[in-house]
């Protein structure tokens, strides 16, 4: 019993760990793959406000890294507070018993 | 001070610094020289990443690479910071679970094979010469530009001091001195782009800079973006505007192929990935990610402003001018032949993307070779076209139309009139970028030979001594064939680097992500999709490149898939054929399945 609610508890840690890679790499293609390749044409359409950048160029050459850089920032944000909500689960659960 | 006495004050401070630290983290088991003792700090490694990462190639070259492809050159930007993300949520921290010293290491124990580790080590050991040749070069070409000696006196003398520091303290060595060369890298690169940004713009930062307006003298002149103002010019002399999209070959298909190999290659390139086997835990590896590609940013951000910063300063400096006009910069880099003026007679500059155009660039053409065609060309217009021979077409058709790329970094402190002192900077960080990067590589082939090999495979039973031994003599040996290949390089060096990203793209990238998410996949279909991968990516770049054979074009790209996209569908067709022959495969042994979860699972101690 105490061995299937810690596989649970791993299988929910493994879920939650793959829906937020799958959403972020999500975020990842469609600020390189996207708005710097795919959309640049639609988007160089406008500025970016109060600069000269026509806002598909700038995706290419400023925006996606800068996205990429905020990308990981919440990737470990997010996988640091699932490790402690994990932990914390865990020990309740131990202390339970 | 002159810019040469200055040069050999910072290189032989830069060099005295980077000993000093090699001395002080020798080390004395094979933790310590293949994993640093996993003992480095997140924000440390990330430095020592962000250096490792940045080449010669990345310091000198790419900013010159931008400002000629303009828009399209995103690909380099988006493709070599894109790999980050994948690198982070996909590989990092799973490998830092796994907790061992190598890619083939992870290969063959996830996949319980010998062939597997073997294929891996041969395509590690073939990923880093081919990158550490260009490295060596480096060395050898900031020298002969900035101290006047001869190329081989530098790639020698680089060789020594990466020699030093990589068998004395291994990894731990070269991360600590990739800390200090992060910091004269980036330096280096930041202040002249911020100077020029200044005195184009007014504006303090170059990523500002490059979206505002140009300071006009007269007060009545309207205010123009500079961005407008490069295409406007860039128009007038023949080129294609600065931002317009998918021009050429550069067509929609090509640009999302080349960015999608430069990304999953960079994600599969083995020098990178050790790097996050050297810090404590999985979220020291996390943090690590992040702030590698934080420190990558600060120069990859900055390099579109420089791009655009000199190609604008260097046409308006130079179109219209008389000999007497010409800038000091100009007269400088005359000498190195990275830039060259054939005039057609009226005295006058003119660079143009047309028949009339007067800048050319020496390329690989031999000094006397080209002393003669200059004095023939000279004969030319001295004698209004009777005698000599126009030089102008010879260099147009052996396509050397145009500065050399490499100048527009090497030059740009010198266009903004900075001082001696910052110009011998920019020297010492493309040495600081250089070695970094060569040295991070020849651990890699240090460490798949003696570990993978050498312990793994020829004598499981070595002592620890023994192993300590043979890593520092196949880096010994590793340095002098880099260096070598520094020396007499092979004439397909730049050809080769789409190479290395195209087989890391087709091989470890999906053999490790498959390896890690599906733990049902056994060890056949892994082998044979990476050999699928590997054999199709290398037929199509050695067929096109080596013996001319026609580019495909699969129907979609109307000018043929770019070499150095091939890396995409090579990822793609081993990913199709490992996950359709998964199921037929038995899948692996229950101990191998036991390690999936464990590296999956999260650390069991909050440390």
């Amino acid at each position: 019993m105490e061995n299937n609610n810690i596989q649970g508890l791993l299988k929910k840690y493994w879920n939650q760990n793959v829906l937020i890679m799958v959403i972020l790499l999500s975020l990842w293609a469609l600020a390189g793959l996207g708005a710097g390749i795919l959309f640049v044409d639609w988007l160089n359409l406008f500025k970016l406000p109060t600069t000269g950048f026509p806002l598909g160029f700038w995706f290419a050459h400023q925006g996606s890294i800068i996205a990429f850089v905020l990308l990981i920032l919440i990737y470990c944000l997010l996988m640091n507070y699932l490790d402690s909500k994990y932990h914390s689960d865990l020990n309740r659960f131990q202390n339970n018993k | 001070m002159s810019v040469l006495a200055w040069t050999y004050l910072f290189i032989g401070f830069t060099f005295a610094l980077y000993v000093s630290i090699a001395w002080l983290s020798r080390v004395r088991d094979t933790k310590g020289f293949y994993v640093a003792g996993q003992g480095v700090p997140a924000l440390a490694n990330g430095m020592a990443t962000a250096a490792d990462w940045m080449s010669a190639a990345s310091f000198i070259s790419m900013a010159g690479l931008i400002s000629t492809m303009g828009y399209a050159g995103g690909v380099y930007l988006m493709g070599w910071t894109g790999g980050y993300v994948l690198l982070a949520l996909l590989i990092a921290p799973y490998l830092r679970k796994f907790g061992h010293y190598t890619v083939p290491d992870f290969i063959g124990d996830r996949f319980e094979s010998n062939i597997a580790r073997l294929v891996a080590v041969v395509c590690a050991i073939f990923v880093s010469f081919t990158y550490v040749a260009g490295q060596m070069r480096g060395v050898g070409v900031v020298f002969s530009r900035f101290l006047e000696v001869d190329i081989n006196v530098g790639v020698i003398v680089g060789m020594a001091i990466v020699f030093i520091y990589a068998t004395l303290g291994g990894m731990k060595g070269i991360t600590w001195t990739q800390v200090a060369q992060y910091w004269v890298l980036i330096t280096a690169f930041l202040i002249p782009a911020i100077a020029i940004s200044i005195r184009l713009t007014g504006h303090f930062l170059p990523q500002i800079g490059l979206g505002s307006t140009l300071i006009t003298n007269d007060a009545g002149m309207q205010e123009i973006y500079l961005l407008e103002k490069l295409n406007h010019i860039l128009v007038d002399i023949g080129f294609d505007p600065y931002t317009a999209t998918f021009v050429g070959k550069w067509d929609k298909v090509n640009v999302t192929l080349v960015a999608l190999a430069l990304m999953v290659g960079t994600a599969g390139l083995p020098h990178v990935i050790v790097r996050f086997y050297t810090v404590k835990t999985v979220k020291a590896a996390r943090w690590s990610a992040f702030w590698a590609l934080f420190f990558i940013s600060l120069l990859y951000l900055t390099a579109p402003a420089t791009a655009a910063f000199s190609r604008y300063f260097m046409i308006e400096s130079l179109n219209g001018k008389t000999a007497q006009e010409l800038p000091v910069w100009f007269k400088n880099w005359e000498k190195t032949g990275l830039i060259l003026w054939l005039d057609n007679g009226d005295g006058k500059v003119n660079y143009s993307a047309g028949q009339d155009n007067e800048i050319f660039r020496s390329g690989n053409i031999p000094t006397r070779e080209l002393t003669n065609i200059t004095q023939a060309h000279n004969q030319w217009l001295t004698s209004n076209g009777s005698s000599g021979t126009e030089g102008r077409t010879i260099l147009r058709q052996a396509g050397l139309s145009g500065p050399d790329r490499d100048i527009i970094v090497l030059a740009t402190p010198e266009m903004a009139e900075l001082a001696n002192w910052i110009i011998a900077l920019v020297a010492a960080g493309g040495l600081a970028a250089a070695l970094s990067t060569a040295s991070g590589l020849l651990l890699v082939v240090s460490s798949s030979v003696a570990h993978d090999v050498y312990y793994r495979i020829i004598n499981p039973a070595a002592t620890e001594k023994q192993r300590l031994r043979v890593g520092r003599i196949v880096i010994g040996i590793a340095v002098v064939i880099a260096g070598l290949f520094g020396i007499y390089p092979p004439g397909f060096v730049s050809q080769v680097v789409a190479f290395a990203f195209g087989l890391a793209a087709a091989s470890f990238f999906p053999a490790i992500v498959l390896g890690i998410f599906s733990k049902r996949l056994g060890t056949i279909p892994a082998v044979c999709g990476m050999i699928v991968g590997i054999g199709f990516t290398a037929f199509y770049i050695i067929a096109t490149v080596f013996f001319q054979m026609d580019l495909w074009t699969f129907g979609v790209a109307k000018h043929g898939v770019d070499p150095q996209g091939i890396g995409t569908v090579g990822m793609l067709l081993n990913l199709i054929v490992t996950v359709s022959l998964k199921q037929f495969f038995p899948e692996p042994s229950m101990k191998t399945q036991n390690l999936i979860d464990s590296i999956r699972a999260p650390e069991t101690t909050s440390s």
